[in-house]
């Protein structure tokens, strides 16, 4: 692992039965580094994202999973102190994964619970320097008016935007976004993506976007990965994915990836 | 092809012999269990719920003149039967919200989660008047005997009914929560809890309407309030007080029954 690097992937296998949703994949992330995760559905981009915050559990053997240094897992196993890692790893959902009956508020001061005390994060008193991080991330994000808001009774994107928020109270330097825009409309799931690429050129993130359409991993990522059937099949620059390499990761049909037209 | 062949082919579907004789022994099994027992369940005295009317006639005297001279003594057994069920429910939902969880499949490994339900189970199964009936030896006759059966028998029913509701929770935000980096108990209290408040409070509100009947009830076995009373005037053939009490039991039943039922129509 170089001094820049944040995270690290090595041989990681993941079976489901008998599928293999990842095959010893290997990934080194750099800090600073927006990667998008792209591949045809069940190509293991989600799969490997929960593994990298120790979500979901890897298979035994040689595979491991560093970040900042330290085991997220190894030998099939979670590494015990992974709370502490996951601290400092963001991740945000499809379907934003917030709780729908508490507000935005409470929702996005979530974020703090693994640096605050235990019981005052069991209760819910939120320190003052949670409740600033709170409305500023809010801000940030486009959505303080609705902090006081129930998170379900509002749209996809004003939620999966307080979903970044609660990544920034928790003062994340990786987020990992597992496709982040693809309940969205085109608008809503702009704007996202523009919130995203702006944490990663104005404060220094890490991002790793598990991305359905291709068009966005081109514009706003500098570096693409592409799975095929739980394998690496690229892993370059997005200028480097031509008709050929597209055609090899998702087959003959693979405009159907882009929302406004592919390469020729 | 004929016309024969082609009507014999489209007959309708007959039903398998089978199918036949499963509903023959079962309604036949049916009406044989309820044949042997007319005579131990004395069935055979249906008629004189038509025929005692001496007996009937006097009673349903009585009860068309109730006697409120005790009124205000009623009312505050009543209150005391009330206090009684309101303290049972509860300590019964500090029991079930822990039971609950331990026993949910998604929060307890199977190795807490079974001893959790057969507890659960016999918690539910026990009636409460049994329990009543110990807690009275344990300490003496009166109201705290009355709670304490409540408490244990509802804590069983909310425990399970708690964790079926835990058990149908989406687990997605429980998964958000604990991105953040979440001690497991803080992903149950906002990741779980928030999803099932409001189906817990309304098994608990339901079971306080019930234990409300059920504190009267426990009256019988000497725990206090309007049900002692009542047993007292029955014992005695005072049906005119009999019938005021039942009056007040009805009201006050009803009037619970009513306001529970308008706060648990908000909460879902």
């Amino acid at each position: 692992m170089s001094d820049a690097a944040v995270l690290s992937v090595r041989q990681v296998s993941k079976s489901f039965g008998s599928r293999r949703a990842l095959d010893a994949v290997s990934l080194d992330v750099a800090r600073g580094e927006m990667i998008a995760l792209i591949g045809p559905s069940g190509s293991g981009k989600s799969t490997l994202l929960r593994a990298i915050n120790g979500l979901a559990p890897i298979d035994k053997g040689p595979g491991r999973i560093e970040a900042f240094g330290g085991a997220v897992q190894a030998q099939g196993r979670v590494d015990r102190d992974v709370r502490r890692t996951r601290i400092r790893i963001g991740m945000i959902f499809q379907q934003f994964n917030l709780v729908g009956r508490l507000t935005l508020f409470t929702n996005v001061a979530m974020g703090s619970l693994g640096r605050i005390g235990f019981l005052r994060g069991l209760f819910g008193f939120w320190p003052a320097e949670t409740k600033n991080a709170a409305m500023a991330a809010l801000a940030r994000v486009g959505v303080a008016e609705y902090a006081g808001q129930r998170a379900g009774t509002l749209s996809g994107g004003q939620q999966q935007r307080a979903a970044i928020a609660r990544t920034l109270v928790q003062k994340a330097k990786i987020i990992l976004a597992d496709e982040p825009v693809a309940s969205l409309d085109p608008v809503a799931a702009r704007k996202v993506m523009e919130v995203l690429r702006d944490l990663n050129r104005a404060d220094g993130l890490t991002l790793i976007v598990t991305l359905h359409q291709v068009d966005y991993a081109l514009r706003y990522c500098d570096r693409v990965v592409a799975l095929k059937a739980g394998k690496v099949v690229y892993d370059g620059p997005p200028q480097g994915l031509k008709r050929k390499q597209l055609i090899d990761i998702y087959g003959p049909e693979f405009e159907d990836v882009f929302w406004e037209g592919a390469p020729q | 092809m004929t016309d024969a062949a082609t009507s014999a082919a489209l007959k309708p579907p007959a039903r398998p012999l089978g199918q036949w004789i499963f509903d023959v022994l079962l309604w036949g099994g049916i009406i044989i269990v309820l044949t042997l027992s007319f005579g131990p369940a004395e069935i055979e005295k249906f008629p004189r719920l038509f025929s005692g009317s001496d007996n009937m006639r006097e009673f349903g005297r009585a009860f068309m003149n109730p006697d409120f001279d005790l009124l205000p003594f009623f009312i505050a057994q009543m209150w005391l039967t009330i206090q009684m069920a309101m303290w049972g429910t509860v300590l019964a939902v500090f029991i079930a919200v822990p039971l609950g969880l331990l026993g949910a499949r998604n929060i307890a490994p199977a190795a807490i989660q079974w001893p959790v339900r057969r507890l659960m189970d016999i918690l539910r199964s026990v009636p409460d008047l049994v329990i009543g009936m110990v807690f009275v030896v344990a300490v003496g006759l009166g109201p705290f005997a009355g709670v304490m059966a409540l408490a244990l028998n509802t804590g069983g029913v909310l425990g399970k009914l708690f964790s079926e509701a835990v058990e149908s929770i989406d687990k997605a935000p429980v998964e958000g929560v604990r991105a953040t980096g979440a001690h497991k108990l803080q992903e149950i209290a906002w990741g779980v809890v928030p999803q099932v408040a409001p189906l817990w409070t309304s098994y608990a509100l339901y079971r306080f309407e019930s234990n409300s009947r059920a504190a009267t009830i426990l009256g019988l076995i000497g725990a206090g309030g309007i049900g002692q009373i009542l047993f007292d005037s029955l014992n005695s053939f005072n049906y005119s007080r009999v019938a005021a009490i039942a009056l007040v039991i009805v009201v006050a039943v009803t009037l619970i029954d009513i306001l529970s039922q308008a706060i648990r129509s908000r909460l879902i």
